[in-house]
């Protein structure tokens, strides 16, 4: 059974449509990225997928709710992580708890009972009294994802929740979010971290200009886009090496000063590059970046 | 969505106490503002301009500067409240965003801040009604019922505040509403110039505005008599604050929900 359902859904600003016939489905128990570059209709699907916008056409279903209609009945039972830190700063951990308890109608009693667990696998134990602007960026961001596990979700919704964090935050969050899967929540996250989803999610939808470019499992995604092996290659003599690599190679991308050799036999062409000087030779499996590379661009987006 | 009246849940009240909370932090700089202040004008303008005045409609001109004032400073109480408070909770802290994740609709915040707003109306008379015991300027129980009054002048005042809000792109936008449509009122609503003594065009127009209600409505309430007319005064602050919410709400789902 689907815990999200988007059929044919379009989103128009004026002339602008930034959601162009968007279909996607999370099945419960599933970990679903949403990766895409800046702009191409991320936020806005998330949005409605919370009924917080209206689409301008097609139909979004979300734990059994057609939404935007039922979206509040629908968000009793979701947990989201927004992209900005929207904690009430004037206030400590537990009184942004015991408010957010409130608003999906948990008793104060209820709340408390349940604040020094969450506060502990948020690792904000003992925190309670600590006023939100005396915590770092990595706490307040694990305290938000504390503040969306006061109802109990049964599917949780993170946009970007690693963004800004030093690696040891995005460990512990990324800990915390498969322990949650382990638990049988669903959960929807966007990212702009390419190891953060191959490491987390089990399905994943690339979209570009409002629209789905590709989708499956990280696996899949790379066995189907990618050659399997990548050699990188740095130093002066970059232009030698792409003449040398080019016969065993199935296909070169030069991104400034690196060139990206992608092929199904790594050994052939280590071997051709191996006589060449001044360059350094980096090898290693494809990747998702390589994915998201190959179907979106190398152009900056703004 | 497709409402067209405002349609609220219980969950309002959540809404209330965070601004409740976030305002009790901070409340004793408030509470002083808010006793100073009513002080400051009672006696200078009823001490100082009140030995030239001497009576004013058989009341001391102490008394009817109060009396008047005590509307203006709720109204204008809940005018700062709806405007630059909930524009901070609106667009720089992104509080509504939040909550808007949980269970709770743009309606449901928008009538907490409608409440909210009225009550700290109601709270700035509060202290003004103190401040006027203790000068021993109000001796009538028909006092207290100046609060729930206070209370609908608040209304009234957010109501209308909360539409001017969800057409701000910033703070600056609402120094032109103050200015020119809150700050008026308080020279041609009967509050430190008796309206009778104004040109017949002037005094019509202030008729129209909201504040001369709530005027007509307090100061024999706070001198001992039953107010002429009470009803229509209500009717007319509730159906300003009332329209205002109104538009408020179909204004900030364009705004917030696109």
């Amino acid at each position: 059974m689907s815990v999200l359902k988007l059929e044919a859904v379009h989103k128009r600003f004026g002339e602008r449509e930034v959601v162009r016939g968007l279909s996607l489905t999370v099945e419960r128990g599933a970990c679903f990225g949403l990766l895409g570059p800046n702009g191409a209709g991320k936020t806005t699907t998330l949005k409605m997928c919370l009924g917080l916008s209206t689409p301008s056409a097609g139909r979004i279903n979300l734990l059994g709710h057609v939404l935007p209609k039922e979206a509040v009945e629908a968000r009793k039972r979701v947990g989201v992580v927004p992209q900005f830190d929207n904690l009430d700063p004037d206030f400590t951990c537990a009184e942004n708890l015991l408010v957010w308890g409130r608003y999906f109608g948990l008793s104060d009693a209820s709340t408390r009972k349940k604040t020094a667990d969450i506060l502990e696998f948020a690792g904000l134990i003992g925190r309670d009294d600590t006023p939100v602007q005396q915590l770092s960026g990595g706490m307040k961001r694990r305290l938000t994802l504390a503040r969306a596990l006061i109802n109990d979700p049964e599917f949780l919704v993170l946009d970007e929740p690693t963004t800004g964090l030093d690696p040891q935050a995005r460990h512990l969050i990324w800990d915390r979010l498969k322990e949650l899967t382990r638990r049988g929540v669903t959960i929807l996250i966007t990212t702009h971290f390419m190891d953060e989803a191959e490491r987390l999610c089990t399905q994943l939808a690339v979209i570009d200009r409002g629209q789905r470019i590709a989708l499956g499992t990280p696996r899949e995604l790379i066995a189907n886009t990618s050659e399997p092996e990548v050699i990188e290659v740095y130093g002066d003599g970059l232009a030698f090496a792409r003449t040398a690599a080019a016969a065993f190679s199935a296909r070169i991308e030069q991104s400034g000063e690196t060139l990206f050799c992608y092929t199904a036999d790594a050994r052939a062409l280590m071997q051709a590059l191996a006589q060449l000087k001044d360059i350094r030779t980096l090898h290693r499996p494809a990747n998702l970046e390589d994915v998201f590379i190959k179907l979106t661009g190398r152009e900056l987006r703004d | 969505m497709t409402n067209l009246l405002p349609a609220v849940s219980r969950r309002w009240v959540a809404v209330w106490q965070r601004i409740y909370l976030a305002w009790r932090k901070v409340a004793l700089g408030s509470l002083m503002y808010s006793t100073i202040e009513p002080l400051l004008y009672m006696l200078g303008m009823g001490y100082g301009l009140g030995k030239l005045v001497g009576e004013l409609n058989g009341l001391p001109y102490i008394v009817f500067v109060a009396t008047g004032s005590i509307c203006f400073s709720a109204y204008m109480g809940a005018s700062f409240e709806a405007l630059y408070s909930a524009f901070a909770r609106m667009h720089i802290q992104r509080t509504w965003e939040g909550i808007l994740n949980a269970p709770v609709s743009l309606d449901d915040i928008l009538f907490a801040e409608w409440v909210f707003a009225a009550c700290k109306a109601a709270m700035a008379g509060t202290f003004y009604l103190i401040a006027m015991a203790l000068m021993g300027l109000v001796k009538t129980p028909l006092a207290l019922l100046t609060l729930p009054v206070l209370f609908l002048v608040g209304l009234c005042a957010a109501g209308i505040a909360l539409a001017v809000t969800s057409q701000a792109k910033s703070y600056d936008f609402f120094s032109y509403f103050i200015t020119l449509a809150v700050t008026p009122m308080s020279l041609l609503c009967d509050v430190f110039f008796p309206i009778a003594q104004m040109p017949a065009a002037v005094q019509w127009f202030a008729n129209v505005l909201p504040l001369t209600h709530a005027v007509a409505i307090v100061r024999p309430l706070l001198t001992g008599q039953w107010p002429v007319g009470i009803a229509l005064h209500a009717l007319v602050l509730f159906s300003y604050g009332a329209i205002g919410f109104i538009i408020a709400t179909r204004l900030m789902r364009k705004r917030i929900l696109g």
